[in-house]
């Protein structure tokens, strides 16, 4: 096998076909950045699913003085010492539940103050219009319903409301996100897939004279196949180059230098997690055209 | 060397055998006309023996193997102990002569050294020396088949087919070819010509066998052409 030999005709291929390459680069980097970006989401959606899930807990609100007109679990009016004792107990009991804590009316009027500073809402609330709660660490945050049906309609509960259902809305936008990302991606490979096969079987036909002669005189199929199959590796490596630079590119421009610095309470993805979607990025831009050529070539390059 | 053991090719969609129940020897050493009609299955009889095509029934033996029982990858291996060479020259327009040569042992791997020394060789025995680095296209019809013979014959195959190679050319280049082919067989190379040229035939009185309708009509040693038009 001359090596020399081979790549003077691989690059023969390339430039006879200079617009169909080009088309094929294009389709596999777009492909493959939507590949990466969406491995990338998951990644997100993974640490910041990690991050909140941990600070979110499960908290039952007892019904104060005001809540016995407009809430219908309060009729007997606000929560008595002895209830919110009777319950504490049955908490510190269950084993689910990793840790307790009493939050009073004060704290979270304080709490709310810091959140919402003076707005107009927050400067009309009263210390005696917020609600006591414990907050409730649970061992397995999915457990959520057994504290639900346990304590919900208890006299003095107002509600039991689990935050995770707050954010699992957001989860789920972003994890739709992340299947319209996939679906696109889908469809871009397939016409990646359609491209190389259609340009192998012009690159095969215009050299069907030397592919003749290379058959005549004994060239094994591999070696006539080598060229064509190179030609689809390399105008998809160039491909998964391209799409890792868009992957790179986003990474620093979107959310080292934009992101990060508008949002800061997400922890996003680090650079560890894009260095690991690369090499995969390579050997998908790599493997998949030469799988396309060599499928292609069966059926349009005779041996 | 060849042995058609009741050979029938019936192609797909088409009814009538291009080849039927064909038997026949062909020695080491030998030179061999095929002739007939077109239509008659001499090309088809050369695809069998490259193993372009397979026989829908009976045994085709090239060069001691049974090609029906070769694995695919094996074919290219069978294919550089055979030649050949087409009316239509069949060479790369692009490469000079020498390289259209060269190719031939580019595309099977042979050291660089090796192709260097042998190309000159083999072109010399061509008669065609000095013109190595000319294009195809500058050539005579004549010249440009002599370097397709010496790119068949730069691998010194066992056997050397070829497939009306004066079909193109005038009587007297015909000639020349001839005396070339003939050269080619005196070293010991069995060689398979399918022709349509009377004269040739007449001359060379060697072994010809004769296809009417993809039957074997005619199998004679130093035999004429015969066949009528």
């Amino acid at each position: 096998m001359r090596a020399q030999f081979v790549f003077s005709e691989i690059g023969v291929g390339l430039r006879r076909n200079l617009t169909m390459t080009f088309a094929v680069i294009v389709s596999v980097a777009l492909s493959l950045g939507l590949f990466g970006a969406s491995l990338l989401m998951r990644d997100q959606v993974g640490t910041m699913k990690g991050y909140w899930y941990d600070k979110v807990n499960v908290s039952i609100f007892f019904c104060n003085k005001a809540d016995a007109e407009s809430s219908d679990n309060c009729e007997k009016g606000a929560v008595t010492a002895e209830q919110k004792k009777e319950i504490r107990a049955e908490l510190n009991d269950l084993k689910i539940v990793d840790s307790v804590q009493y939050e009073s009316a004060e704290e979270a009027y304080k709490h709310y103050k810091e959140q919402f500073g003076d707005s107009p809402l927050a400067s009309s609330l009263t210390p005696d219009q917020m609600q006591e709660s414990f907050r409730i660490k649970l061992t397995d945050p999915e457990k959520y319903q057994v504290i639900s049906s346990a304590f919900a309609d208890r006299p003095g509960v107002q509600e039991v409301q689990d935050q995770r259902n707050l954010l699992e809305n957001l989860f789920n936008l972003l994890n739709g996100m992340n299947w319209a990302a996939l679906g696109v991606m889908a469809l871009m490979l397939v016409v990646a897939i359609m491209l190389i096969v259609n340009t192998v079987r012009v690159s095969a036909f215009s050299r069907r004279r030397e592919t003749g002669i290379m058959r005549l005189v004994g060239a094994s199929s591999f070696y006539i196949q080598l060229p064509f199959i190179m030609e689809a590796a390399i105008a998809g490596l160039i491909g998964a180059g391209f799409a890792s630079v868009l992957l790179v590119g986003g990474k620093y421009f979107m959310i080292d230098n934009w992101l990060s610095e508008k949002i800061l309470l997400i922890n996003f993805v680090g650079w560890d997690a894009v260095i690991k979607v690369l090499p995969l990025v390579f050997a998908i831009g790599l493997l998949m055209p030469a799988l396309a050529a060599f499928f292609a070539l069966r059926k349009y390059l005779k041996v | 060397m060849i042995r058609f053991d009741n050979v029938t090719k019936t192609y797909p969609k088409q009814n009538r055998p291009a080849l039927r129940d064909v038997s026949l020897d062909i020695e080491r050493g030998e030179f061999v006309f095929l002739v007939g009609s077109s239509g008659s299955g001499k090309s088809t009889f050369l695809r069998l023996i490259l193993r372009e095509e397979r026989a829908s029934h009976g045994q085709v033996h090239v060069l001691g193997k049974d090609l029906a029982r070769l694995s695919n990858w094996k074919v290219p291996h069978m294919r550089r102990q055979l030649g050949t060479v087409f009316q239509d020259f069949r060479l790369l327009p692009n490469k000079t002569v020498g390289e259209n040569v060269a190719f031939a042992l580019e595309v099977i791997g042979k050291p660089r050294g090796q192709i260097r020394k042998t190309v000159p060789e083999v072109l010399d025995l061509v008669g065609l020396a000095g013109k190595e680095d000319r294009m195809p296209g500058e050539l005579s019809g004549g010249e440009q088949q002599r370097v397709a013979v010496a790119r068949a014959f730069v691998n010194r195959p066992m056997l050397l087919i070829a497939d009306e190679p004066t079909g193109n050319l005038d009587p007297q280049t015909s000639v020349g070819i001839m005396k070339l082919l003939d050269r080619i067989n005196r070293t010991g190379t069995t060689v398979i010509m399918a022709t349509h040229d009377q004269q040739i035939v007449d001359q060379m009185r060697r072994r010809v066998i004769e296809l009417e309708k993809g039957r074997l009509v005619r199998d004679q040693s130093r035999g004429v052409y015969g066949y009528q038009h």
